[in-house]
This record gives C-alpha cells, sequence and structure tokens, in this order.
C-alpha cells in the first residue's frame, strides 16, 4: 500500500502554513492559505495555470524574496519555527529546502563538478575521498550513478534533458535538505525520463519530504500522497491524492479533475 | 537508458495476489462443501456455512484496488485489459464464495434425511467444477489462452452431467415419494455446481480478452459478408 505516513494524522507537521497572503505589488496573488504537509510524503500542488501553486511553492523557501515588490502576510512554519520570523538566515533556510526546477539548469562544468560545487562553498566537502563517497551517494540517490559512473569528468551540458534533471536532483539532495520543492520537474522531458522522474520522486519520499507542482494532473495522481488543489490564489481542496481523484468534496476540484475547466 | 520498474508494477502484481488468494479460498469452499455433502459430514458443512467472510473482504479489497489503480494511473492497453478482468473475474469469484454457501445450505437440509441414492455424478461435477476454476486462475496467471480455451470446452461436460442428474433424481422422485425433498436438494447442488463452471468460464473468457483483446462471449459470429 502506499502514503504510510500520509495515512498517520498523528505525525506533525514538516511544513504548516497558517494564514498565509502573498502580493505582487497591490495584486493580491494568494490569498489565505493554511496547510500543513506531512513529513516523508509526497504533496502535489495542481491547479490552472496562474491559480497560484507555483507562488506559493516559492513562498515555502522564501525564493519570491527576489522577486522586487513582493510581500507576504502569515505565517510559514517549517518544524515549528517561523521561515518568515526575524533573524531567519534565508541561506541556511533554501539549504534545508532545496529547489529543483522546471528547466534543468546544470552548470557549465563536468558531472562531478556540479555536484561538489555546492558541498565546497557549504564546507561539506571533507577529504577528496570522502568527497567522491558523497558525490557517489547522491547519484545514486537520483539513480542516475550507473549512467554517468564512467563519465564523471565530462561535462553536464552534454547529458539528455532527463539525465539533467536527475543530475539537477543529485546537486538538490548533495547539501542533505530535509524537504525539496519540486517546479514543474518533469514537464520538459519525454515520456520515459518522466517515468524515470516519478519513480525517483517515489523513491526519495522515504527519507525526504517532497513538494511538487504539476500541471500535469495524472503526474500528480502517479506520484503524490495528499494533494492540493489551487483556483484563482486560493486553495480549494488538499485531502489524499486517491480521494481528490476518486471523490472530491469540492465541486470545483470533480469539475477540475474531470476536465470541466482549467 | 534502462527503465524502472514503476511502482504501478508493484501493485498490479499484488492485485493479482490478492485475486488468486480469493479464487483458492472459493475452490476450497466448493471443495469443502460438495465433500461434506458426500461424507455426510455435518461439521464440514457448518464451517462452510459460517466463514463467507473472508472472501467477502477480499471481495472488496480487490475491488478499492482496481479502483485505485484506474483512477490513479490511467493504465492503457494490456494494463486496462488486466484491471478490467481483475473487476470482473472478482465478481465472479464472489459469486463462486456465495455458491459454496448455497451448497452447504442444501447439503444441511438435505443431510436431515437419509441418502437418496449413492452421489456419483454431483461429485464429479464437484471435481470438474473445481478443476475449471483452478485452471481459469492457472490461465490467468500464465497469460494461458490455450489453457482457457479448455476451460470453456469444459463447461459443455458439465452441462451433460447436469442434465443427467436431473433425470437420474427425477426417476428417484416419481419411484419413491419420501426422496422428493432431499432430492430436489440435490438437484439444486447439481444446479449450483454448473452455475460454479458458468462463473469459471467467465472467467476464462475474461482471460482471453486479456492477453489477446479478443472477445469471445456469447459466441460471437464472424461479421458476416454480403
Amino acid at each position: 500500500m502506499r502514503a504510510e505516513a500520509a495515512d498517520r494524522p498523528d505525525l506533525p507537521a514538516k511544513v504548516e502554513v497558517d494564514s498565509l497572503n502573498f502580493f505582487y505589488g497591490a495584486k493580491r496573488a494568494l490569498e489565505d492559505i493554511s496547510i500543513r504537509i506531512k513529513p516523508n510524503v509526497v504533496t502535489a500542488f495542481i491547479g490552472p495555470s496562474g491559480c497560484g501553486k507555483s507562488t506559493f511553492l516559492r513562498t515555502l523557501n522564501r525564493m519570491n524574496d527576489i522577486i522586487p515588490g513582493t510581500r507576504v502576510e502569515g505565517r510559514v512554519l517549517i518544524d515549528n519555527v517561523d521561515i518568515y520570523g526575524s533573524g531567519m538566515d534565508v541561506v541556511h533556510l533554501r539549504r534545508r529546502v532545496g529547489m529543483v526546477f522546471q528547466k534543468s539548469n546544470p552548470f557549465p562544468k563536468s558531472i562531478f563538478e556540479n555536484i561538489a560545487y555546492g558541498l565546497r562553498v557549504n564546507g561539506m566537502a571533507g577529504s577528496k575521498s570522502e568527497l567522491a563517497g558523497r558525490i557517489e551517494e547522491c547519484l545514486k540517490q537520483a539513480a542516475i550513478w550507473d549512467e554517468v559512473k564512467d563519465r564523471l569528468d565530462e561535462s553536464a551540458l552534454a547529458m539528455s534533458g532527463g539525465q539533467q534533471q536527475r543530475l539537477c536532483i543529485a546537486r538538490a539532495l548533495a547539501i542533505r535538505p530535509d524537504i525539496i520543492l519540486m517546479d514543474e520537474p518533469a514537464s520538459a522531458l519525454d515520456p520515459i525520463a518522466t517515468q524515470h522522474i516519478e519513480e525517483l520522486i517515489y523513491d526519495l519520499k522515504q527519507a525526504y519530504t517532497i513538494v511538487i507542482v504539476t500541471h500535469n494532473m495524472q503526474q500528480a495522481a502517479r506520484v503524490s500522497d495528499q494533494t492540493a488543489f489551487f483556483w484563482l490564489g486560493r486553495l480549494v481542496e488538499y485531502d489524499r491524492t486517491e480521494r481528490i481523484f476518486t471523490a472530491p468534496s469540492e465541486k470545483l476540484t470533480e469539475d477540475y479533475v474531470t476536465g470541466r475547466f482549467g | 537508458m534502462e527503465r524502472p520498474v514503476p511502482h504501478f508494477r508493484e501493485e498490479l502484481e499484488a492485485l493479482q495476489g490478492r485475486l488468486l488468494e480469493m479464487g483458492g479460498l472459493a475452490e476450497e469452499r466448493v471443495r469443502a462443501a460438495v465433500q461434506g455433502l458426500v461424507s455426510r459430514d455435518h461439521d464440514l458443512v457448518d464451517q462452510v456455512l459460517a466463514g463467507d467472510e473472508p472472501v467477502n473482504e477480499l471481495h472488496i479489497d480487490v475491488d478499492s484496488r482496481c479502483f485505485r489503480l484506474l483512477a490513479l494511473h490511467q493504465p492503457m492497453a494490456s494494463d486496462l485489459r488486466v484491471i478490467v478482468a481483475a473487476v470482473k473475474i472478482n465478481t465472479d469469484l464472489e459469486r463462486v464464495g456465495d455458491l459454496a454457501v448455497n451448497i452447504a445450505e442444501a447439503s444441511k437440509r438435505c443431510l436431515a434425511h437419509p441418502p437418496v441414492k449413492q452421489l456419483v455424478d454431483i461429485p464429479r461435477m464437484g471435481e470438474i467444477a473445481q478443476t475449471m476454476l483452478r485452471d481459469a486462475l492457472d490461465a490467468y496467471v500464465k497469460r494461458d489462452t490455450t489453457l482457457a480455451r479448455h476451460v470453456l470446452n469444459e463447461d459443455d461436460h458439465l452441462d451433460t452431467l447436469k442434465t443427467l442428474v436431473f433425470r437420474d433424481l427425477l426417476a428417484h422422485m416419481l419411484r419413491d415419494q419420501s426422496t422428493v425433498e432431499p432430492a430436489l436438494d440435490l438437484i439444486l447442488i447439481a444446479r449450483h455446481l454448473e452455475r460454479i463452471g458458468d462463473h469459471a468460464t467467465n472467467i476464462a473468457e475474461d482471460v482471453i480478452f486479456m492477453v489477446s483483446a479478443l472477445d469471445v462471449r456469447h459466441h460471437q459470429p464472424a461479421p458476416a459478408e454480403d
């Protein structure tokens, strides 16, 4: 059976969002969002374009801070600490809450260096053999080791799109985050590469809390344990994925998952 | 690039395991019900009457697994046929479980009377029905359409035996009115066993559809050529 952790309401929330509003200038993009995200579970955010799902994802590691004119109200607690509270070290936050983007973005360096870089700047490189060991471990976790182990010195840019994306996931895993945010991680990939990423997500939840934004409803159904449906900046429904796709409580959710709008 | 084994496949395997578990239970209950009748074993008959719950639980479990797999994985082609077949086979197996109870009920009534005759054809029917069920499930596991077609042929055998049993018991009833009640129950039992054969046939037809995407139900004729 899937979703063991998702079945346990007693588990404390890994991420707890309380009455969050988000503004781009005067425009309110997110309206009064409250949600509890459980640890070691894959949570999917779905909804039509412009519903706020990606904006909300980026509030979870303060990636929106870099966009001028944005403003946040409300609280985002990770392990009970408000990440918008005073004294929060944003660099440290983003180390704990890693991110994988829609378009894979490896550095124009070797496969090895792509992962070594993050470890070095975070002072986690250790000895030469420790560094090599850690890199192997991450590549294995990202299910790409067998494909690249004999060419670690080659440029990451020579890899296929699907491999580049898994390299980026390995890079995110290298600095040992607790949470991984994924923004449309497979939307630029072919079906087989997509299946690799989906299986990887399924395996990674043993060790990480994963939040994924996807415009592909079927993908959300396949990989996630919990699903949140967003519409016009509001969180309409949040429930077990099985429930959302077989018997949602809200008519709006029903209309969206049955393809009546969006 | 090697493709990973998707967790969907694991869930499909688990579904198949549950369905086979259910088939094994249903088959065993048919065996026990007939055995109880033939050896006039009241305890065995009572066990069948009391023990329908595990089959019913599996019925619900298999259905909900199919429902979830259809909803969450949007299966295509052979994967889709496997799950639709499982939904249908599940219903047939649950009915077989119910028929085992029906046989046990009729047996219980029958055992309240002296034996009508030495039972030969009914145990034979029981064996054929069980074999058909087992072969149909084997065909499902092995994706074996030859075995599935063999099951379809066996059904005629069972129908012939049922007709024999009817005639034979009718003769007994005409000769000796005191046999009417138990003989009627024996006729019912023969009818139930024949129905079990029909369910095994349905399963075999589903297997053929699952493997070859060929619908062989209702002896469909080839399209007429003008």
